[in-house]
């Protein structure tokens, strides 16, 4: 079996008293495509965080394709193929969707300290940009102002912005956050046919989503995993139904 | 402009078109020259001009595209100027290389300094800026023997321009050549602002959080764009000293950087042309008004400060553009 | 005998509980809604300016001019903060810098024509006058008074934040805005009273600095300087790092005149860079 694209060892990250990660082991094969679910408050968003180097952790390893990434800068794990999308829309208001998504195409390709020649020369990094955009159906659109976009799409260029890094992993934190039901099926839609050379991790709250687009699905609760398995073993795990309905019935 | 004119563009072709010269641009190049004609008294008032246009450029490239709010701007316009003068005082007195050497040596100062801009945001990157400048201009004012204090640097001797063109008193050399530096020099900055680079800058602008997890080294881009706005800072204080022929220590003040980065946000940060609208405006107002009490001065920019970040958010540009907007969607 | 270090140590304390009065203010108030106020000592000149014209123009004892220059300065701010600054708090600092340069010019104007640009000396009591000598020192006798009432306008400080109700609301609010609005504390008004607060002691400060530094119009200026000094070093809403920064600052500024004077202000912007680059959030900062 080939090595997994982003695993951890024993990751665990405090602050002050309030354990937010406790020795996180995961894997994420090649191809993954895993739900990471749990009550509010369980760290799923601080997991993420750790493993992109906007936290660093207290202690325990993270490894991309088996090279050690813990001490990597933000920028540094995004190069080698590690993106991520926000769960607050964390876009360039002021950009339309095409500069915004060729501005991340240029820095993959390490265009952009060139600051002598017109960004507009460099037809192959602002085609495959535009090709993202149409891929993800934001072609139509991608002249406006990212602030003007509608918010569904606006999630939809979030994941523009990481696919135009290459990534080899991306994590998705909740891709579909605040967007109508009939909407976010959409949005799933794209995900779903991302190519399979890429291991997707998502964080989500709809069940049905989950277990729709999930191959295999990591429950967390108070900062540690809880259980891991497929779709059916989580549907059948009676530790899950009790600690996770359990908490939404009061959530 | 309006975003349906463009639809049917290709995404090159439509990059390219944000970059193509517009007609106001263009009259306001072609107007640059009117006051060899119209003007001939205001000339030296015209170069001034022109180097504050620079001075102001420089800063709107890390203010307005940046977004690194500085007050301590002069500390390079000073350092260019006193390089300058300094350079031709003891050196050799050709104004083209003098503008190099104040280039170099503040986009050095630039360059030794953005290791520290780069880490900070916010109120602590203002007050490193700010004390920044203000030791600069304490080291000036202390180093006396060098730099004349506070009677300004005596001693400035500028060669013809290339050989040909004396100083005259009206001041036709200075602000032709003031004017073809501001020029060329803002060729390069819009050419910055439209490469990649550029895209990098407005992108630290829009949401600085977000350029790392795209993969940006934000940092080194933030170190660029000082060192590229120092140098060209340095040009424009180069230029002050080689067209007045003195240096004076308030080149470095903190009234100085203050008053640009006034003339930046007053035309309308981040619009290239800000600056320059800025300078100019702000520049004939002074003149304008030089024969009131320096106090009353001070208490009209106050006011006119006050009314432009409550009434014109985005300056005078931004004013413009809005109200060109309104009138056209009528 | 004592080494004349100990009367630069003096100096300088006493001159560094003057910058911690008028910049404990805007500490705070930066910490609480991080609006860049470089209007502040532009309220302190306001205090310097009404305890003049009460003493020179009313007669009144220097004492009692002392209570109304910290009401007028703080009238006078709640009047700015309702009606300029209070629209501005969601804006981008460069905005919030200057709309308050802008007042700060206005102020210095004002300031030069109506009292003119010359410095303002003010009579102090006899009382107040003079110095004790106390092993081969001059112990000034107002410096003392100043160090005095700075340590009990501390004490006072840190009572009402640590003890008091509306000081627990001011930590709340410090520490997480929208916890704080959550729990149903106001923070639009903590923050109204804070503001008022530091700016009165900003003008009592601008009163009590006349007969140490002077007042001119010019003070809004030279003095912001200082005030944002002793706050980017003593770290965002800490009224101890205040106090210490302004301790620092004061005694470093003193000792550089009396032992460098050639090298003028420029000893305490390295202090400031120093400190900055071994702790970017200042000597109490958290973030």
């Amino acid at each position: 079996m080939s090595a997994p694209a982003l695993s951890t060892r024993q990751l665990s990250k405090r602050f002050d008293s309030l354990v937010v990660a406790r020795d996180i082991a995961l894997e994420l094969p090649v191809g993954a495509r895993y739900a990471l679910i749990g009550p509010n408050g369980a760290g799923k968003t601080t997991l993420i965080n750790l493993m992109t180097g906007m936290l660093a952790p207290d202690a325990g390893r993270i490894f991309l394709c088996e090279n050690d990434i813990t001490g990597l800068e933000p920028q540094e794990r995004v190069r080698r193929g590690l993106a991520r999308t926000f769960q607050i829309n964390t876009l360039f208001a002021g950009l339309n969707a095409l500069e915004a998504v060729t501005l991340a195409v240029c820095e993959r390709r390490g265009l952009s300290r060139e600051f002598w020649r017109n960004v507009a020369v460099h037809k192959e990094a602002i085609d495959e940009a535009h090709d993202i955009l149409v891929k993800l159906r934001l072609g139509e659109i991608c002249y406006q102002p990212t602030r003007e976009l509608p918010y569904g799409r606006q999630r939809l260029l979030e994941i523009a912005l990481a696919l135009a890094t290459r990534p080899k992993v991306l994590l998705l934190d909740e891709p579909a956050a605040g967007v109508p039901p009939e909407e976010s099926s959409d949005i799933f839609e794209v995900v779903a046919g991302l190519s399979t050379d890429l291991a997707l991790l998502f964080i989500e709250h709809d069940m049905h989503v989950v277990f729709r687009f999930a191959t295999q699905i990591i429950v967390m609760v108070g900062g540690t995993v809880f259980a891991e398995g497929s779709p059916a073993e989580i549907a059948a795990h009676p530790g899950v139904r009790e600690v996770y309905l359990g908490t939404r019935k009061h959530g | 402009m309006p975003v349906t004119a463009q639809m049917g563009l290709e995404p090159v072709g439509y990059l390219k078109a944000q970059t193509r010269w517009g007609a106001a641009e263009t009259l306001f190049w072609l107007a640059t020259p009117l006051p060899f004609y119209f003007l001939p008294a205001y000339l030296q008032l015209a170069s001034q001009i022109a180097i504050t246009a620079l001075f102001a450029l420089s800063l709107d490239l890390i203010v307005g595209y940046a977004g690194i709010v500085s007050l301590g701007h002069a500390a390079f316009f000073g350092t260019g100027a006193y390089a300058a003068g300094l350079f031709s005082k003891f050196v050799w007195g050709e104004p083209l290389t003098g503008l190099i050497v104040g280039a170099m040596v503040s986009s050095l100062v630039g360059y030794a300094t953005s290791f520290i801009i780069a880490r900070f945001r916010h109120l602590a990157l203002i007050m490193l800026t700010l004390g920044f400048g203000l030791l600069l201009g304490a080291a000036a004012n202390s180093a006396s023997w060098l730099t004349g204090g506070s009677d300004g640097l005596q001693g400035v001797n500028i060669w013809p321009l290339l050989g040909r063109f004396n100083w005259d008193v009206y001041g036709y050399t200075a602000y032709g050549y003031s004017l073809v530096v501001l020029f060329v020099l803002f060729l390069f900055a819009r050419r910055l602002i439209h490469s990649p680079f550029g895209l990098a800058l407005r992108g630290i602008r829009e949401n600085f959080l977000r350029m790392p997890a795209i993969g940006a080294p934000s940092r080194a881009h933030i170190r660029t764009a000082y060192t590229i706005s120092a140098a060209m800072a340095g040009v424009a204080g180069a230029l002050i000293a080689q067209t007045t022929q003195t240096v004076a220590l308030d080149s470095l003040g903190f009234e100085r950087s203050a008053e640009i980065l006034i003339m930046v946000v007053l035309g309308g940060a981040g619009r290239l042309y800000g600056g320059l609208i800025g300078a100019l405006v702000f520049m004939i107002a002074r003149d304008q008004f030089s024969g009131i009490e320096p106090e009353h001065w001070y208490f009209w920019i106050g006011v006119l400060l006050v009314a432009v970040v409550v009434f014109l958010p985005n300056g005078i540009l931004g004013g413009l553009s809005r109200f060109v907007a309104h009138w056209r969607a009528k | 005998m004592l080494p004349p270090v100990f009367g630069v140590l003096f100096d300088g304390i006493a001159y560094g509980m003057l910058l911690f009065l008028m910049s404990v203010g805007l500490s705070v108030t930066l910490g609480l809604m991080n609006f860049v106020n470089l209007a502040h000592c532009a309220f302190a000149m306001v205090g310097g300016y009404v305890a003049v014209l009460l003493i020179r123009n009313f007669g009144w004892p220097f004492f009692g001019t002392l209570p109304m220059a910290f009401l007028v300065a703080a009238v006078v701010s709640i009047l700015f903060e309702r009606v300029l600054y209070r629209p501005l708090y969601r804006r981008s600092d460069l905005d919030q810098v200057l709309l308050t340069i802008g007042i700060t010019f206005v102020s210095v104007a004002a300031a030069a024509y109506f009292f003119g640009t010359q410095q303002q000396p003010i009579e102090l009591p006899n009382y107040m006058r003079g110095s004790y000598h106390v092993m081969g020192l001059d112990i000034g006798v107002y410096r003392l008074f100043l160090i005095a009432v700075s340590a009990v306008i501390t004490i006072l400080l840190i009572g009402t934040i640590e003890l008091t109700r509306f000081g627990a609301q001011v930590r709340a609010a410090v520490d997480n805005q929208r916890m704080a609005s959550g729990l149903g504390i106001n923070v639009e008004r903590t923050f109204a009273i804070t503001f008022a607060l530091g700016s009165g002691l900003a003008g009592l400060g601008g009163a009590l600095a006349i007969e140490i530094v002077g007042l001119d119009p010019n003070f809004a200026f030279t003095y912001l300087i200082y005030v944002l000094i002793v706050v980017a070093v003593g770290g965002l809403g800490s009224i101890a790092g205040s106090l210490a920064a302004a301790v620092l600052i004061g005694v470093s500024d003193i000792a550089g005149k009396y032992y460098v004077p050639q090298l003028g202000a420029f000893l305490i912007y390295l202090v400031m860079l120093a400190v900055l680059m071994w702790r970017p959030t200042g000597l109490a900062g958290r973030r």
